[in-house]
């Protein structure tokens, strides 16, 4: 993946728009986070493969983590803390935030086609 | 001497982390070894650094590094398929009778596994359990040994004193090469166990302490 650009990100969001696309959307701090640190929680989430349309995707955010909003109809999809993207060879957007250490620990995915479930 | 042995474990790098030295003593003896990898690891948030991988190239790029360190084990792999962080909210007894059909099939003389409920992350608790439970449904004078393996810091304190306990200082640069096959994971992985600001020379020293002792609990079917 390569460091954001917004513009870029900008011109492929435009291109999933009013159409139904499926969503990858995860946060994550690790499944060690409370065996390294007793005073910390592991917290995380997850949802592949969510059918959405929304009708309005935007990237906003500056020094190097951005954020995206995904209006839909009837509620909205959030991410904060995203850093580096990429499109893969099936046209799948792909959004991450990576840590210091390159470990993903948030991620948006657009994609029209389901993404890789078994 | 061992028939042959079988390692159950849900993540690719499981098995070099925690019974690679293990396994390296088996082989030297010519045992047969096949590990059961439950998921391909595909939700991991380790991606090399710099991140080499991303969500979607993961499980590829995992598989491959699999495969890598089951060679420099010299050891066969099955892979069950399943997906990373949701192996406890799958039908135990389904995914323990898919685990019995490979053990019906290479009739093992010892299983390794994780202890269920004291390993910390809960693909090892469910895997371990699900292996376990595979074990249970043999007939009582069919069923191989099974070591379970403990990871939470206080597993001796809770347990008592494991009923193995292997050196294999005599193994560890060939588990450390197994280890490191895990190219996108070996160093976030170890980085969690050492200080920061400790020089690399005192970091391999402590890796190397920290990975010279496997131990296991011996399963009790009776209990």
């Amino acid at each position: 993946m390569k460091p954001i650009d917004i513009a870029d990100v900008q011109a492929y969001l435009d291109t999933f728009e009013n159409k139904p696309v499926y969503i990858h959307l995860e946060t994550t701090n690790g499944a060690y986070a409370h065996h390294v640190d007793e005073k910390a929680v592991n917290a995380g989430a997850f949802i592949r493969n969510a059918k959405v349309v929304f009708t309005r995707g935007k990237i906003t955010g500056d020094n190097g983590t951005f954020r995206v909003g995904l209006k839909l109809d009837s509620g909205w999809i959030y991410t904060e803390g995203l850093t580096d993207w990429t499109v893969t060879d099936a046209g799948e957007l792909l959004l991450a935030g990576h840590d210091q250490e390159g470990r993903l620990f948030v991620a948006l995915q657009i994609s029209e086609r389901p993404f890789r479930y078994e | 001497m061992e028939k042959h042995v079988v390692v159950i474990y849900p993540h690719p790098d499981d098995e070099s982390f925690g019974a690679a030295g293990s396994i390296v003593q088996f082989r030297k003896q010519g045992i047969p070894v096949t590990y059961l990898c439950g998921t391909l690891g595909e939700m991991g948030r380790n991606m090399g650094n710099p991140p080499k991988a991303n969500r979607e190239s993961l499980a590829e790029i995992r598989k491959e590094e699999l495969l890598a360190a089951c060679n420099v084990l010299d050891i066969e792999v099955e892979m069950l398929g399943y997906w990373d962080k949701m192996i406890e909210f799958e039908d135990l007894t389904e995914v323990a009778l898919h685990i019995k059909g490979y053990l019906d099939n290479i009739e093992p003389s010892l299983v390794i596994t994780h202890y269920p409920g004291h390993a910390v992350h809960p693909d090892h608790n469910a895997l371990g359990k699900a292996a376990i439970e595979a074990v249970r449904m043999m007939d009582e004078g069919e069923r191989p040994v099974v070591w379970a393996q403990a990871i939470t810091r206080d597993y001796r304190e809770t347990l008592g004193e494991p009923d193995v306990i292997n050196d294999v200082s005599d193994e560890i640069d060939t588990k450390m090469k197994a280890i490191f096959s895990h190219t996108t994971q070996a160093k976030g992985v170890l980085s969690q166990f050492t200080q920061g600001g400790l020089s690399e020379e005192t970091i391999q020293t402590e890796i190397k302490k920290r990975f010279s002792t496997e131990e296991f609990y011996i399963w009790d079917f009776h209990m």
